[in-house]
């Protein structure tokens, strides 16, 4: 049974007050919120855990690596991964396609070509314009239509023999939009091509079964599913990891020194050198659990419902234009109101207690293709309400009101 | 009238508002009265580096006395570098240089507007400011 009283509840920091106005946090695409359970874990690791891991022979340590190595094999379940060494935990989503593109430096050659939606995520553009730099390989864009889905047409006529990599988000960060994924790897995998699909956006609402997708590689930030900033996973098919070369050298991911030659460590350790961010992975691990125990399918539904009230309830506002209007989208919804700027729309809704995000979010040219300089963003997560929807689409009256 | 006491009767006009929406109606409104920038003015080298929405500022001497013009594609932002033209323009490039600029925190505009755009409104004061210092080498 959802119980909204009872989730609100979990979460401190939607009791406080933004203005002298309560929080109406709608803000969750950029981060979520994190629940008292996952803060008990961050407060009891300091109070009971904290030793560096892995190398330590006395009992805080071991029980440091225990709690570390406990939380990958709780994403490895979370994501039906075959191993736990295919786990690789990263700083978020914007190391692990780094990670990656840096590793495809030394397996591409010039003419090699590389495609990318339309609707990334800077970090998902940045890191392969500079891989193609390194390497002369050529990036080429899946085109999007003006409802914010992928043409995919025109992904199929792209992909060749030369196609040696396709990135695609799961879920778009500025529009919501749902990706067909699946479709995507299998046609890419039909080439010889491998998939990076960026999971950050999708992570909170759906729970990707990563062996039934057949992804190559896989990225998230356990900031988006109400764990702390700092952690996330890169997924990445054993036979790729084992071909990539290690990313940045130091300690921990090393099997033998000297100065004449060294040896790596095997997975996952190889590409985590350095003490990791060990707390933020336990706590990662914990986020997952409370995500896991409301479950997916009631948190989607959920969700589902308030962008249904929401959209119904936002259009009704005379000169307000959606952008995003993909049939499968999660509850994500980007806008503008005629003749206004959304930052000003952001700036007085700040004023009223709502978090938004305004501007390009990180997404410059899905603003290009539109011929705008940004949007509101107000994206939902499994504890707002129906409520809410209304303080925000009163807050945005309000708002066009003194605006225009 | 100078800098300071143009500062002042700012000061007391928003003094006059207790709550922080006639404050942003009143920003609007002197938004609207910002003198605009010419269209040739309009350029990527006239935007003001820092701020989420676009702002453009031009400066040209007027016999001694710099005057500004600006536009933003945001109106708070349009009403807040009206302000500070308000204060800055038609002044001697060095009484400019020499200003203070505390009246910005004293009409509650620093601390009513949110980080990134406080960060936008202090790269609109040190815009200003260095227009004056390039106008000032030139007259010496």
């Amino acid at each position: 049974m959802f119980d909204i009283t009872k989730i609100r509840a979990d979460f401190p920091i939607l009791k406080r007050e933004v203005n002298g106005k309560p929080l109406v946090y709608l803000d969750n695409a950029a981060t979520s919120q994190t629940p008292q359970q996952v803060i008990d874990v961050i407060v009891d690791y300091y109070h009971r855990l904290n030793a560096n891991i892995h190398r330590g022979v006395h009992t805080l340590s071991q029980e440091a690596t225990d709690a570390y190595e406990q939380a990958r094999i709780k994403i490895q379940k979370h994501f039906n991964i075959a191993k736990p060494q295919e786990v690789i935990l990263t700083s978020g989503t914007t190391h692990s396609i780094n990670l990656v593109a840096n590793g495809f430096s030394s397996l591409l050659k010039e003419g090699d070509e590389l495609l990318v939606s339309a609707m990334e995520h800077h970090s998902n553009i940045v890191p392969w314009q500079m891989l193609c730099e390194r390497t002369g390989s050529v990036l080429k864009v899946i085109p999007m239509n003006a409802n914010g889905e992928l043409v995919m047409e025109d992904f199929h006529s792209l992909l060749s023999e030369k196609t040696r990599l396709v990135f695609c988000n799961h879920v778009s960060n500025a529009l919501g939009t749902i990706n067909p994924i699946e479709a995507i790897i299998s046609a890419s995998h039909e080439v010889g091509a491998a998939v990076l699909v960026d999971g950050a956006q999708a992570s909170p609402h759906i729970k990707a079964d990563l062996q039934a997708l057949d992804v190559d590689f896989y990225t998230i930030s356990a900031h988006k599913v109400c764990g702390p900033t700092g952690v996330g996973m890169l997924y990445g098919k054993e036979a790729w990891l084992k071909k990539l070369p290690p990313y940045q050298g130091g300690g921990e991911m090393i099997a033998e020194v000297t100065f004449d030659k060294t040896t790596y460590a095997d997975l996952p350790h190889k590409f985590e050198a350095g003490t990791p961010n060990i707390c933020g992975g336990i706590a990662f691990g914990a986020a997952l659990d409370y995500m896991n125990s409301i479950g997916f399918e009631t948190i989607s539904s959920y969700e589902a419902e308030l962008l249904a009230y929401a959209t119904e309830e936002l259009l009704k506002i005379e000169g307000l234009k959606i952008y995003g209007t993909a049939a499968n989208k999660t509850s994500v919804i980007s806008f503008n109101i005629d003749g206004i700027h959304p930052y000003d729309i952001g700036t007085i809704l700040d004023k009223l207690g709502i978090a938004v995000r305004t501007g390009h979010h990180c997404a410059q040219p899905i603003m290009d293709f539109y011929k705008i300089p940004g949007t509101v963003r107000a994206s939902f997560s499994f504890y707002n309400t129906k409520e809410e929807v209304d303080v925000l689409v009163a807050g945005v009256e309000r708002a066009k009101n003194m605006l225009l | 009238m100078t800098i300071e006491a143009i500062q002042e009767e700012i000061i007391d006009e928003f003094s006059m508002f207790d709550d922080w929406m006639q404050r942003y109606e009143y920003m609007i409104e002197l938004g609207k009265s910002l003198p605009l920038i010419e269209e040739q003015y309009k350029t990527d080298d006239n935007i003001i580096k820092g701020c989420q929405s676009k702002v453009w500022v031009h400066a040209e001497l007027d016999n001694d006395k710099l005057v500004f013009t600006a536009d933003s594609d945001a109106i708070i932002t349009k009403g807040i570098i009206a302000i500070l033209i308000r204060a800055f323009s038609n002044q001697k490039p060095q009484a400019i240089i020499d200003a203070n600029t505390d009246f910005i925190d004293e009409i509650g505009l620093k601390e009513h507007l949110s980080p990134t755009r406080a960060n936008g409104l202090v790269s609109m004061v040190k815009q200003l400011k260095l227009y004056a210092i390039a106008y000032q080498t030139q007259l010496n």
